[in-house]
């Protein structure tokens, strides 16, 4: 995440001042070890700090050579704002190319994060050479994503799937399957227990399931948020962007009183002008998007072409409506009633949790690496660390607005309702129909039984 | 779980039936502690504190220890299924009571084992963080259940409707402030063990929570489908150990060393036929085979339906072997009793790798047992750990091969949704039902 600054710490070098301090919190670490009573409590410390190899320098040639007469810390800076243009281009780009590939950027990404944290398990654990293990952990990182893409498919592509007959067997017995395949690789990881490293292979199964819980389901949840609308995938994770960069330009200005001992380079004012700038920011953002069927509509999967659709009537959500201003911004601005879309509204909401509880994401992160003393999760970005380092405050985000989605926006979706209703018995069907008729009629949307004919 | 044992074990070593586990491992500790960088320090495992009741200890004073520790064993085993027995004649809801104190106590062992071979038992906030983090895992799984279960009910007092429309929310949130909790108290000297007990603390949910939950889901489906499983597991486990007493010669796996292929095979046949015997009895009585229900007049929980299917004795040919063996040409059985079949094939096949699970996980972090809370059998989790694996499967098979979406569910779904969406589903329904020939052609269309 991008590091905010003290507005102390003077004209050093932004960057080099980051890798130093960070170097003297790991340090602040070390030198407790040897004398303090955590060293002889740990037992598990004394051999098996990781070894953290020296980042290498992964900056292409050709960034190099064009910076080379810049002084360091301008270098540094450049090259991180060059990635971060870069990155930015790239999800735009991505955007244009269409759901599907959204979809499958999602899945790499969701695949890179899962290889970077086992990578750290097993530099923390020595364990590289357990037998079994790595194909045991790619083993369950495909077991669940099948499991979650089987229930998705399952949903969103309901036509396709009843036509053909393979798919309509895997649909149905889909839950059996998917505990068959995890139960293989539960005995599997029984049968190659090995005595002498019994603890190693629970550690990195337990590191495995929590690795799984938290990668996988979150970008399961980024993609059904995908399926209501391209517009609640970006706005979410363009909040998240913003507030890091307001957040980071707030603090290099302005930043003064440090935010958390566990961060230190964060500052308050930061954190609040990067509140207040996200929720500014993501209000005009959400207006921006709010007017074209490609972002609003959910993401259909249409039968006849094979491809994805996002083309409909755009819900409520995203018509402008009048809102009257309450007196006192009316007596401010002088306007007395304002056009918005309602999604402008829960955009605040988002962009709140997003600046407020988003950051907590981050120093989860943060204390994670210093507690596993590691400087980045990989180096596979250059100037910014791993594909995690990025996306560490993002998976909360995607959790929130999946949450919000089902509580406040959307009910649950028709056509799975209807596929359960064709599987009940046939008396529960008739019941229900029954009591669905009584409903619909106080309602209004049928016309009153003149006969009951039963 | 039972021990089994090697047949060819002398009266010394039945003697230290229960020290037998300690001198492998301590044979184990020798070899791990060259080669497993984390045994350094690590040794407080305190001698397990003799639990036995004084009545008891009085009145087996007179046996020699061998047979005390096998009486001792005895009485609690009978003690236990006499104490499953009355729970079960009291009532689904002290069933599902039950389930839930089991829970707790074994989220509480394992938590204990965490803080033991971490040393973190003075973590700040650490304690209680682990209880908040179950109370809300609970709090979700059972706002789940509450909604679908209780629908009637919910609907009709106002603030659990509140609760239940905007369950998901408040559950996040919930679970959100435990999050920060935890971030804001993370302390300098200690990140790698507070990260470690919070791993810990989710694995342990992971397990324990969600297997609970899908036992009471099983427990509405009828509380056959609660009891048989349980009995198969139990069956197995009695079975085993009896055919290795009696006949156990070849060793099974490395991991325990007490269990035998003869035990194994022997306690996998006696399990299917008691798992066959056991549901023939069973299936004659609505108490065990209707669904749960929530009676809303009378605010309690009813067994009272027609018997599905599955539990209506129906005619099977046998295949011509087996006619020519017996001399019938059909017999009457209960589908469900062909179910049972899979059930107790999967409890004594997969079922001890739950148990093997267990033990890895024991020598894994040097512990005897789980706990003391039952003298002669070790904790809770002890008992219940090859009940995991069977409780998941279960559920799974159910919802699979047996029953469809719950009715209730759909309903509320359907209410759910808005109109439009409600009137194009109720024509679907209505031309699938006039094709069925359920609903008379005359109805008026709307």
């Amino acid at each position: 995440m991008t590091e905010l600054r003290r507005r102390g710490g003077g004209g050093g070098d932004p960057d080099s001042t980051e890798n130093i301090s960070d170097k003297e919190a790991d340090g602040d670490d070390k030198l407790t070890f040897p004398g303090e009573g955590e060293g002889e409590m740990e037992g598990d410390s004394k051999a098996d700090t990781p070894d953290v190899p020296p980042s290498t320098d992964n900056t292409p040639q050709c960034l190099n050579k064009a910076l080379e007469g810049l002084s360091s810390r301008w270098k540094n800076w450049w090259i991180r704002g060059i990635l971060s243009l870069t990155m930015i281009i790239g999800f735009f780009l991505i955007i244009y190319l269409g759901p599907i590939m959204l979809i499958l950027v999602v899945m790499g990404v969701q695949i890179k994060c899962f290889h970077e944290i086992i990578t750290i398990g097993y530099r923390v654990y020595h364990s590289y050479d357990l037998p079994w293990f790595r194909t045991l952990s790619w083993y369950f990182l495909i077991c669940v994503n099948y499991f979650f893409y089987g229930e998705t498919v399952a949903d969103y592509f309901g036509a396709l799937v009843q036509r053909e007959e393979p798919l309509q067997f895997l649909v149905r017995y889909h839950r059996f399957i998917s505990f068959a395949l995890y139960l293989a690789g539960f005995c599997m990881f029984v049968l190659s227990l090995v005595k002498k490293h019994y603890r190693l292979q629970f550690y990195m199964f337990a590191w495995t399931h929590v690795t799984l819980l938290i990668v996988v389901t979150q970008s399961h949840l980024v993609i059904q948020n995908l399926f209501e609308g391209m517009i609640w995938f970006i706005v979410p994770i363009s909040i998240v962007i913003c507030n890091d960069i307001m957040a980071y330009l707030f603090g290099f200005f302005f930043g003064r009183t440090p935010l958390i001992k566990l961060s230190p380079k964060k500052t308050w004012e930061g954190f609040i002008g990067g509140f207040f700038a996200t929720v500014v920011l993501s209000f005009f953002f959400a207006y921006l998007l709010s007017q074209y069927q490609y972002f609003v509509c959910p993401v259909e999967y249409n039968s006849e072409t094979n491809r994805f659709a996002v083309e409909c009537e755009p819900s409520n959500l995203f018509m402008i409506q009048e809102y009257t201003l309450p007196a006192v911004v009316q007596n401010a601005v002088r306007w007395k009633t304002v056009n918005l879309y309602p999604f402008q509204i829960h955009s605040i909401a988002l962009s709140s949790f997003a600046s407020l509880i988003g950051p907590f994401g981050g120093f989860f992160a943060s204390g994670f690496k210093r507690a596993f003393k590691i400087k980045d999760f990989a180096d596979t970005i250059p100037g910014h660390g791993g594909i995690m380092d990025r996306f560490d405050c993002q998976y909360l985000m995607a959790t929130f607005v999946h949450v919000y989605i089902a509580s406040f926006i959307r009910g649950p979706n028709p056509s799975k309702v209807l596929q359960q209703l064709l599987v009940l018995q046939p008396e529960q069907q008739l019941s229900i129909f029954n009591t669905l008729r009584n409903h619909l009629r106080e309602n209004g949307m049928l016309p009153p039984a003149v006969e009951e004919a039963q | 779980m039972a021990e089994l044992r090697h047949r060819g074990a002398t009266d010394k070593e039945l003697q230290h039936q229960n020290s037998e586990d300690k001198g492998s491992e301590t044979e184990g500790k020798e070899r791990d502690g060259a080669s497993d960088n984390e045994t350094k320090s690590d040794s407080g495992v305190p001698v397990p504190a003799d639990d036995t009741p004084v009545v008891l200890n009085k009145a087996l004073s007179g046996l020699s220890s061998r047979w005390k520790n096998w009486w001792v064993r005895g009485i609690l085993t009978l003690a236990m299924i006499s104490f499953f027995f009355i729970i079960i004649y009291l009532g689904p809801m002290v069933l599902m009571m039950i389930v839930l104190c089991v829970q707790i106590k074994c989220f509480h062992e394992i938590i204990t084992i965490g803080y033991s071979v971490y040393h973190s038992y003075h973590l700040p906030w650490f304690r209680t963080l682990s209880w908040y983090f179950l109370l809300c895992v609970n709090y979700f799984f059972y706002g789940e259940t509450v909604t679908d279960y209780f629908f009637t009910l919910v609907q009709r007092e106002e603030p659990l409707r509140i609760l239940s429309k905007y369950h998901r929310f408040i559950s996040f949130a919930l679970y959100l402030t435990g999050f920060c909790m935890f971030v804001l108290s993370l302390v300098k000297k200690h990140y790698r063990l507070q990260f470690y007990m919070f791993g810990w603390t989710h694995v342990t949910l992971l397990i324990v929570v969600t297997q609970s939950h899908l036992i009471i889901h099983n427990l509405f489906e009828g509380m056959i489908w609660f009891i048989v499983p349980i009995s198969c597991v139990i069956c197995n486990d009695i079975m085993a150990y009896m055919f290795g007493f009696f006949f156990g010669r070849t060793p099974l796996i490395k991991l325990s060393p007490k269990k035998t292929w003869e035990g194994f095979i022997g306690g996998f046949f006696s399990t299917v036929v008691f798992g066959i015997l056991l549901s023939y009895l069973m299936s004659g009585y609505r108490f065990f085979v209707c669904p749960v229900e929530f009676n809303n007049d009378s605010n309690s929980f009813t067994v009272y339906c027609e018997p599905s299917e599955l539990f209506q004795l129906q005619n099977y040919g046998l295949p011509p072997v087996l006619q020519s063996i017996t001399g019938w040409t059909t017999v009457k059985l209960y589908p469900f009793q062909i179910h049972s079949i899979a059930l107790s094939a999967f409890a004594s096949i997969m079922g001890p790798f739950g148990g093997f699970f267990a033990s890895g996980f024991k020598r894994a972090f040097k512990i005897k047992d789980f706990a003391n809370t039952i003298p002669g059998h070790g904790g809770i989790m002890d008992r219940f750990d090859c009940q995991y694996l069977m409780a998941t499967f279960v559920n799974v098979y159910i919802a699979s091969f047996i029953r469809g979406p719950n009715p209730s569910k759909v309903i509320q779904q359907l209410l759910a949704l808005r109109p439009d969406q409600q009137l194009h589903i109720f024509n679907s329904l209505k031309a699938h039902l006039t094709e069925k020939g359920l609903l008379p052609a005359l109805e008026e269309a709307a």
